[in-house]
């Protein structure tokens, strides 16, 4: 099976380098044609994004107010958040399905945290923290035991969900201190948000983080071939641990802003994320089985998501609906390469 | 190989029976035979469900849809039943199953002609059954009144001792047992998870078998899904929701190796018991239910750290005696 995630037909996967470079790892990516850009996956992605925006403005004369589109990004930028350290995580061979349960704990123990007064610089700590320590948790069973990412984070992803519901039963939290509605709910500059500008910033990171360090190569080069990697002298386990640690960190800086934007903690916080943020991560052109993948193709797919159901919430599809159509759209987008391979390759 | 496997299915009966008796201690109601038996029936459809879900787990794949697959044939089969009292109740055990069937071939189907990974496919078929449940039923309810008696009796019908459900999955149990062993497809099933590329070279086709695997998973799921609806006597959307993850424990616990061919029916039901007698066990010594969750996950963490290492040693050994035979 191709597992490429470009449009067949193109000559290369921009990421597919690593078996040109030899040994040093920041090495140039050489330049790709004009034709190979436009074939290229992420472009595909922008286009459908050009087209959901196209479509939702016809559907909603309001639609491109600049302050609804702000609006618009509350609803994704958290999962989004999320979704740039999972991308890293997926492309070296791991997952991690506990997120959602991890920002669950996070904002159930800054919650208990901020009944017992604690300011909003703790809570920040606290929540991250929490994140750290669960991803530490994942990490080390997975690396140390060497087992299945998937297994263990469906055990954890019970684990912490559970551990929320046994500190918060059927209680909610929402004695939150003055100011910590910043977070989630407060603006930068205009029409920016603190959340999505975070977002961004944090996009421009991984980006440099993923496409221009060692450490990025060295994702890339795990995915690619774990024994290779390790054979080449990287430290697979201690990546592979660094990267839980830091989908976790991240899984805490998203609870930290999805409390202080609903201004309450439930245990059944953030239920069911963990399915739409690994679809932005495939969406974004992410190969689930490891070894490639770009931030800017998580990237545009985020917006894509994001506008796909701002869009159907326009035109009032209920919630669970939705969940149709991003289950779907998680198929489709990996079933339709597949096939249009199929397609192009077969005998005439 | 044999001998590990029948010690951790002998410590998993040991570990299940200390348990009971434990808990013995504090209600001594708890092993009275009648309450073993509510304690049985209440894991039948665990049980059913990771008797599949073991199939699938053999194959290398993962199912995590099949509570969405259950809670859609038990919305199908209860509104069925409410619309049209007459149809025979087991029609609409057929009914269900053969809706359930589909559901899994849907799955299998893109696993095995699209090669997406398993856990791809049923992570989104998860929701999008989940969701057509929404659709089918607009969100709306349908409770025990509306459902004809036949529907919700006869799987409470006690036949020597035990309810029929309670048969049912004993059959289940035994036919599963009987194809695993016995079955050219069982067993391909079995060598398929082992080694797919041998599997490829001795001729079998691996993705077929998985698209079988998920074709009995869901046949299976939908079977439960009657189950379901008539044993709580309500058909809703959220019915059965994370439910998955307890057959998955079912099966991790029971030593199911995640990574494909390993695996017994009786670990798979061993597994299954294990987790019914601590679902029934918490609240008669007094823990609240919202521990439920916790320890499962902390259940399945622990079997499979177990579980891997116990794979591990056995692997050195065969590598051992493998370059040992070279030389």
């Amino acid at each position: 099976m191709d597992n490429s995630r470009t449009i067949p037909n193109t000559a290369q996967d921009p990421d597919n380098t690593l078996n040109n470079s030899t040994g040093s790892a920041v090495s140039k990516l050489p330049s790709t044609s004009i034709k190979q850009r436009l074939m290229s996956w992420e472009f595909f992605l922008l286009l459908i994004t050009a087209a959901v925006c196209v479509a939702n403005s016809f559907a909603s004369p309001y639609f491109l107010d600049p302050w609804n589109l702000s609006d618009a990004t509350f609803n994704f930028v958290e999962k989004a958040i999320v979704a740039l350290p999972l991308a890293l995580l997926i492309i070296c061979r791991e997952i991690d399905l506990s997120v959602a349960s991890i920002i669950a704990l996070a904002s159930v123990a800054m919650g208990y945290a901020a009944q017992w007064g604690a300011d909003n610089t703790t809570l920040l700590i606290i929540g991250i923290s929490v994140g750290i320590c669960c991803g530490l948790f994942n990490g080390l069973l997975v690396t140390h035991f060497a087992i299945p990412s998937i297994v263990i984070t469906i055990g954890t992803m019970s684990l912490f969900r559970g551990l929320s519901y046994i500190l918060l039963g059927d209680q909610v939290l929402k004695d939150y201190p003055a100011g910590f509605d910043y977070f989630g709910q407060g603006y930068v500059y205009w029409v920016f948000s603190v959340e999505f500008t975070l977002f961004l910033a944090l996009a421009v990171v991984f980006y440099l983080l993923l496409h221009h360090t060692n450490f990025g190569r060295r994702t890339y080069a795990i995915g690619k071939n774990p024994t290779g990697a390790f054979y080449s002298g990287i430290n697979v386990k201690r990546h592979r641990l660094l990267l839980f640690i830091l989908v976790g960190a991240f899984a805490g800086l998203a609870a930290v802003l999805l409390t202080s934007r609903l201004g309450s903690t439930r245990p059944t916080i953030a239920l069911g994320w963990e399915l739409s943020i690994i679809t932005m991560v495939v969406l974004g052109g992410v190969n689930i089985m490891g070894g490639s993948g770009s931030i800017h193709g998580v990237f545009i797919a985020v917006f894509l998501m994001g506008f796909v159901t701002f869009g159907l919430g326009l035109l009032n599809v209920p919630g669970i609906v939705m969940s149709i159509i991003v289950g779907a759209m998680l198929i489709a987008v990996i079933a339709c390469p597949v096939l249009l391979a199929r397609y192009l390759q077969r005998p005439r | 190989m044999k001998t590990l496997f029948k010690q951790r299915e002998a410590l998993l009966s040991i570990l299940i029976v200390v348990m009971t008796l434990a808990v013995a201690t504090i209600t001594a109601d708890f092993i009275s035979l009648a309450n073993l038996v509510i304690v049985y029936n209440d894991t039948a459809i665990l049980i059913i469900l990771a008797l599949g879900q073991m199939l699938v787990i053999i194959t290398r794949c993962i199912d995590l849809s099949v509570a969405a697959n259950l809670a859609f044939t038990a919305m199908v089969v209860s509104m069925l039943n409410s619309q049209f009292p007459e149809i025979p109740v087991v029609f609409l055990l057929i009914i269900g199953a053969l809706l359930g069937m589909c559901l899994g071939m849907i799955n299998g189907l893109l696993v095995w002609k699209l090669g997406i990974p398993a856990i791809v496919v049923t992570l989104g078929t998860m929701s999008i059954y989940r969701g057509a449940v929404f659709l089918l039923s607009d969100g709306k309810w349908v409770n025990a009144h509306e459902m004809s008696e036949s529907f919700i009796d006869i799987p409470r019908y006690v036949l020597l001792g035990l309810p029929l459900m309670a048969w049912l999955s004993i059959l289940m149990i035994a036919v599963m047992y009987y194809f695993s062993r016995y079955q050219r497809t069982g067993r391909e099933i079995f060598a398929a998870g082992n080694s797919p590329v041998a599997a490829f070279y001795c001729g079998m086709d691996v993705g077929k078998l998985q698209f079988k695997a998920f074709t009995i998973s869901g046949l299976l799921a939908g079977l439960c899904g009657y189950l379901w609806a008539s044993r709580y006597a309500v058909a809703y959307v959220d019915v059965a929701a994370g439910f998955e993850l307890q057959v998955i424990a079912a099966c991790v616990i029971g030593g199911i190796s995640i990574m494909g061919g390993v695996g017994t029916v009786l670990g798979c039901v061993l597994g299954a018991l294990f987790l019914g007698v601590i679902n029934n066990a918490l609240p008669v010594i007094g823990i609240s239910p919202f521990w439920q969750m916790a320890i499962s996950g902390a259940v399945i963490v622990i079997a499979v750290v177990v579980n891997t290492r116990a794979e591990q040693g056995h692997t050195r050994i065969i590598l051992k005696k493998a370059t040992l035979k070279a030389a």
